[in-house]
């Protein structure tokens, strides 16, 4: 492989992490608060609030059932206004976050609904505020579901990112799309694909030993 | 202490509504100790989370050192469940904190420093004898230990009251007898009223002062310990005694026994003392007067806080018309006796 070519995989897969790491970091914020209002406005939980679950819930799924290729082109505008250009590994970013988002609060939730709810009825009884509750119940005894959640997110986000080369974000799926398919060049393809591998990989196993840290049962 | 006045509890709408409380009537003298008994469904757990509006009652009062709780807005409710210690039969305890987090919990919510904290709990994990696990994690603890966290949690607030829900039930008895000693112990040394809900009779002859007897909603008997466990005023209540009293007969015995009297003549017949009779020498007097050979088959006596509890098993052999006698007597007494088949 020449070094020109290296230099370029070596680009694409900065492109890559920072496209990742940057919507994995504000999916997870946002998907995290948006998860634990599902969680909390769900009738008969400590914020019921009917209206507002069924909102947010038609919300999330109407965002997680777009297909992410569409998705990324039908929001071009909201990504113009967001990042202030429709093309670019920033631009890319926009879409990816935005799918990302209704994705970790359905994982969110599903942590959540992990707590006994006897927990919370203890907190209760105790004079718990339900800002206490979310903070010093909620979030601390979903740590780890919340901690696998992340991880899931961003190895989704991983192989999300391969689409963003659609609106000339690059990153290694990009490359690997030109040069190893277009151009029919297998041991670019084969770098590409190996290097995903590797991220994926790193990325589990960070989680898996966090989550093993967070659990204490 | 704590007082429920006229408290009914519906689920559902109006026309199918299921009742779980019906107008019940409850008051919990301070420093008592009142169990209240039922069996699954009659409505106790409904009864308990009432008493810290866990559960709102659909009407009724619910007065909690005077103050009527159901009366209160959200923020003043939370106060008064500071006052209102709670435990529970699963534990309830947070998993991602250690002992002495868990237990500091309440404190946190209301707004303690570190070192208040400090001065707080340091008692309660000697009191409850966890000093040295106070670093663990709940996942490291017998379902005994971590019912004691739960307890120096509930006592924390320095409750007023302290709820316990089945707070046993899921403990081996060798454990719920030294929870119940703690509880005992905190009830006399600190004074807290304790209202406990249970549906083992041994909870409540071990340690409270008072027993109410819950069934479809409804209190159907309310009394101190010894006179419920030695003299029950209701069928229910009797029905409990007997199952808490029950010893099954020997298997030799039951191969024996026929529910038909006209071809084996002898009775066995299972006889309940309470306090005024078990000290009387009955059996040998019975054999006397009406020249029977009582041989017991099975005795067991029961000490419930001074009052004596016993229950026998005696074959009753002789002559048809004496035997008849004999039982007219033992009635006349007011035992409680029951005939349990024949033998030859």
């Amino acid at each position: 492989m020449s070094t020109d070519m290296m230099a370029l995989i070596g680009h694409a897969t900065l492109q890559t992490l920072y496209m990742v790491l940057i919507s994995g970091i504000i999916s997870g914020v946002l998907g995290l608060a948006l998860g634990l209002a599902l969680y909390v406005t769900r009738p008969g939980q400590i914020l019921a609030y009917r209206p507002a679950f069924l909102v947010t819930s038609a919300v999330v799924n109407i965002g997680r059932s777009i297909p992410f290729i569409i998705l990324m082109v039908a929001i071009v505008p909201f990504t113009r206004l967001v990042v202030g250009t429709s093309i670019g590994t920033n631009a890319a970013m926009v879409p990816l976050t935005i799918a990302a988002i209704p994705f970790v609060a359905r994982l969110i939730e599903g942590a959540l609904n992990e707590i006994s709810p006897g927990l919370i009825e203890a907190a209760q009884a105790m004079g718990a505020t339900p800002k206490q509750i979310v903070t010093k119940v909620l979030i601390p005894e979903a740590r780890g579901g919340i901690i696998t959640s992340i991880t899931i997110t961003i190895v989704t986000l991983i192989s999300y990112s391969a689409m963003a080369g659609a609106v000339g974000g690059g990153g290694l799926g990009d490359v690997g799309i030109r040069y190893g398919y277009n151009r029919f060049e297998p041991l670019i393809m084969l770098v590409t694909v190996a290097i995903l591998v590797i991220m994926v990989q790193g990325v589990q196993m960070l989680g898996d030993s966090m989550v093993k840290r967070a659990n204490h049962k | 202490m704590i007082q429920l006045e006229q408290l009914s509890k519906f689920y559902g709408s109006d026309h199918d509504a299921i009742c779980a409380l019906n107008n019940v009537d409850l008051t919990v003298p301070k420093g008592s100790i009142t169990g209240v008994i039922g069996v699954s469904g009659a409505g106790k757990s409904t009864l308990i989370r009432c008493v810290n509006m866990l559960e709102r009652p659909s009407s009724g009062r619910v007065l909690v050192d005077g103050q009527d709780l159901t009366q209160l807005d959200a923020p003043a409710l939370r106060k008064a469940r500071h006052d209102i210690g709670m435990i529970f039969q699963h534990f309830n305890l947070l998993d991602s904190r250690t002992v002495y987090q868990n237990i500091a919990f309440p404190l946190e919510l209301m707004g303690f420093d570190k070192n208040a904290m400090k001065e707080r709990i340091t008692p309660l994990l000697e009191l409850t004898g966890l000093s040295d696990k106070k670093d663990r994690y709940p996942s490291a603890l017998s379902g005994g230990q971590k019912q004691r966290v739960a307890i120096a949690r509930a006592l924390a607030s320095r409750p007023k009251v302290l709820l316990c829900d089945e707070a046993t039930s899921a403990l081996d008895p060798q454990t719920t007898s030294s929870i119940l000693e703690l509880l005992r112990e905190i009830n006399q040394e600190l004074g807290l009223t304790i209202l406990l809900i249970t549906h083992e009779m041994e909870v409540v002859k071990s340690i409270c002062d008072s027993v109410a007897l819950i069934s479809g909603g409804e209190l159907v008997e309310t009394s101190k310990v010894g006179p419920f466990f030695t003299a029950p005023s209701t069928k229910l209540g009797r029905e409990f005694l007997e199952e808490f009293l029950r010893i099954d007969p020997p298997k030799s015995l039951l191969d024996r026994l026929s529910s038909d009297g006209s071809d084996k003549p002898y009775p066995v017949i299972r006889i309940i003392f309470n306090d005024e009779n078990v000290a009387s020498p009955l059996i040998s007097q019975l054999a006397r007067s009406f020249e029977l050979d009582i041989s017991i088959l099975q005795a067991k006596i029961e000490d419930i806080q001074g009052h004596t509890l016993g229950l026998m098993i005696a074959e009753f052999r002789g002559n048809a018309a004496h035997i008849e006698k004999a039982l007219a007597r033992l009635s006349d007494m007011q035992l409680s006796t029951e005939v349990l088949g024949y033998v030859d």
